[in-house]
């Protein structure tokens, strides 16, 4: 497995403006994190808000530049270019944002929209373009009818199909798709979430899905990473992740997933406190101020990244004691009845018209 | 990736439909201040055609007459036809008024933009210049500049046009401060569009409403600011007329003649409401959001 998409030691910092009567704050919003991405995978990255996963998802793209450390796109250097140098690069990587009614250029008709990478990365000549975007429009589910329109006349859910269709017009290997749901009505979720997996597989794409929907995110993924106030804590492959978290973050995590079957549910020994401010990260280990398992080497010492078990990392000293604390912890992860059902008829669907086409 | 070669042949996209124009006509204001607008340009323009007399012939039996059957609006304290000095008095005070605001704008959103976009050391120098010209008073400035320049029409139009910029600079640094934290805009660089292309195409139409807006209240300002540098001599010379030079002499004899303040005026005020009501409808009519 080689890595489309390589990050070394990527930290940002976000400082206040200098105030003669304020004290500067600097932001810690991603600390180190080092990630590698394999062609054709699903990496999921999660975390409550405010633990930095869309500034890392757009540090990644260089939307925003790094204070240090360096991104690698199918071994080409994507960080210390120019941005001139970088805009070739780009078109192999793309981003689909969260909120379907700000990312779309009020001003501009779909057509414009899908059409405009093809025009700025050179893909097209005029007549060619507009194949392409009729042919975009039906690969999200859309009809080459709604290219005259403009945004503002689709719903939400119509609005991220068109996102969608913009990003995969250069031909992208890979796309980031920074919470591209949690902004949807559950129903639609279904829908945009089948249809990116479908589209993954048809296009063979490399996707890094930024969510805090875990639920979500286990069934799309094949593997997670856990974010928390700037760092990663815990990765691993999803499964092994989710039936067995080493890290206790992601065990506190896992567990706030609401159950369904009565059955199932246990006593919430949900975290305490709040998550501390990311101004202002705690010494030694960040989650050692709302850990069950804090001891006093976690207030000094902050751990590194550890493979534990297979191609699994865990950021915690004592992360083999608690495993076997963590594993009867965390109930059976079973797929909502109903989200389940949802999502088996989407498919069905899928399928029938893939046929008949 | 390559897309299924097997597609039907891809039917063309529909034909892009032109709403700007049709609901800007549907604008009833719109098409009233339009109306205005296009009506005065033409009394500029045919001035030497429709004016009943010369503008500047004198007449000493007829000294400031009330308007009547032969002279419409009147005369004025040399005896000359007021209606005649309306009508070519147009002429200056539309050049005077657009002109002037396309120098604004033409320096102003750029600097603007470049400001508000680019920031850093640009948005330095730009904003405080701009700030700078923004402590002189509006008129004093558009004085001072014209005194500079000499005395005529053509230097009025830019003293003014110069005056009024640092407006313009400064509404659209703001409005571009804030449009190019949207996401639309990320997306744009994410997609790898240049960032000229960003400046043109996503943040200038974005922002063109408000400009729009207030470069209409502009024209007014600077029909009304030639009226002034024309007094002192600076703008239009006499005895061609402008508005605001008639509007001048007028003051002098309220009580004997209003009709000599009340027409100039009356054309000041139309032609401004024109000019508004025209912005406010391309603004809306721009705005593809709106229905």
């Amino acid at each position: 497995m080689s890595a489309l998409l390589e990050a070394r030691g990527l930290r940002r910092y976000f400082r206040s403006k200098p105030h003669p009567f304020a004290a500067e704050r600097v932001v810690h919003a991603v600390d180190g994190v080092d990630l590698a991405v394999a062609q054709g995978e699903t990496l999921a990255i999660v975390g409550e808000s405010g633990c930095g996963k869309s500034t890392l998802g757009r540090l990644l793209l260089r939307l925003i530049e790094p204070d240090s450390g360096t991104v690698t796109f199918d071994g080409q250097p994507v960080t210390g270019i120019a941005e001139t140098a970088l805009r070739p690069l780009r078109a192999g990587m793309q981003m689909i944002f969260q909120d379907p009614f700000a990312s779309l250029n009020p001003r501009y008709r779909v057509s414009e929209i899908i059409g405009e990478p093809i025009i700025v990365h050179r893909l097209a000549g005029p007549r060619e373009r507009n194949a392409r975007i009729a042919e975009l429009l039906k690969v999200v589910g859309l009809s080459p009818e709604h290219a005259g329109r403009y945004p503002h006349e689709f719903s939400g859910g119509q609005r991220q199909r068109i996102g969608i269709a913009r990003a995969l017009a250069s031909n992208p290997r890979l796309i980031i798709g920074d919470e591209p749901v949690s902004a949807l009505d559950v129903s639609i979720q279904a829908q945009v979430v089948n249809l990116l997996e479908e589209l993954k597989a048809r296009f063979r794409l490399t996707l890094i899905f930024i969510s805090h929907d875990l639920s979500v995110v286990r069934h799309v993924s094949d593997r997670v990473a856990v974010m928390y106030l700037g760092e990663i804590v815990e990765s691993g492959p999803t499964d092994a992740l989710y039936e067995t978290p080493l890290h206790p973050y992601t065990q506190a995590l896992l567990r706030a997933i609401p159950v369904r079957d009565p059955a199932l549910r246990r006593p919430h020994a949900l975290l305490g406190g709040d998550v501390p401010s990311a101004s202002r990260p705690p010494p030694g280990c960040r989650f050692h101020t709302r850990c069950p398992h804090a001891r006093a080497r976690c207030r000094e010492e902050a751990p590194r990244l550890e493979a534990i078990g297979e191609n699994r990392l865990v950021a915690c000293h004592f992360a083999r004691e608690i495993a076997n604390a963590g594993a009867s912890a965390a109930p059976p992860q079973r797929e909502a009845p109903k989200r389940a059902g949802r999502l088996a008829l989407y498919r069905a669907a899928a399928a029938r018209i893939a046929d008949s086409g | 990736m390559t897309m299924d070669a097997a597609l039907p042949a891809a039917e063309a996209l529909p034909p892009v439909e032109r709403r700007t124009l049709k609901k800007f006509v549907r604008n009833r204001a719109a098409v009233v201040g339009a109306t205005i607008v296009i009506v005065f340009l033409a009394m500029a323009i045919f001035a030497p055609l429709i004016s009943p007399f010369d503008p500047a012939q004198t007449n000493f039996r007829l000294v400031r007459k009330a308007p009547d059957a032969l002279h419409w609006f009147g005369t004025d304290e040399i005896g000359r036809d007021v209606l005649a000095r309306v009508i070519f008095g147009a002429r200056a005070s539309l050049l005077a008024g657009c002109i002037s605001v396309l120098v604004a704008l033409a320096v102003g959103v750029p600097l603007g933009l470049v400001a508000g976009y680019l920031g850093g050391w640009y948005d330095m120098v730009i904003s405080r210049c701009t700030d700078a010209l923004l402590s002189i008073p509006f008129l004093i400035l558009a004085i001072a500049l014209a005194a500079f320049l000499g005395p005529s029409l053509t230097n009025a139009m830019l003293a003014i046009g110069i005056a009024a910029t640092p407006f313009i600079i400064r509404l659209t640094r703001g409005q571009t401060l804030a449009v190019r934290t949207e996401d639309y805009v990320e997306g744009a660089r994410a997609v790898g569009v240049p960032r000229l292309r960003i400046a043109l195409r996503y943040i200038l139409p974005n922002i063109a409403a408000p400009i729009l807006v207030q470069a209409t209240l502009i024209v007014a300002q600077a029909i009304i600011a030639e009226a002034s540098l024309s007094f002192l001599g600076l703008g239009q010379q006499p005895p061609a007329p402008s508005w605001g030079s008639m509007l001048n002499t007028a003051k002098n004899y309220m009580e004997q003649a209003p009709w000599m303040a009340i027409w100039p005026g009356v054309a000041i005020f139309l032609a401004v409401l024109g000019f508004n009501l025209m912005g406010d409808g391309l603004r809306d009519a721009l705005d593809p959001r709106d229905v």
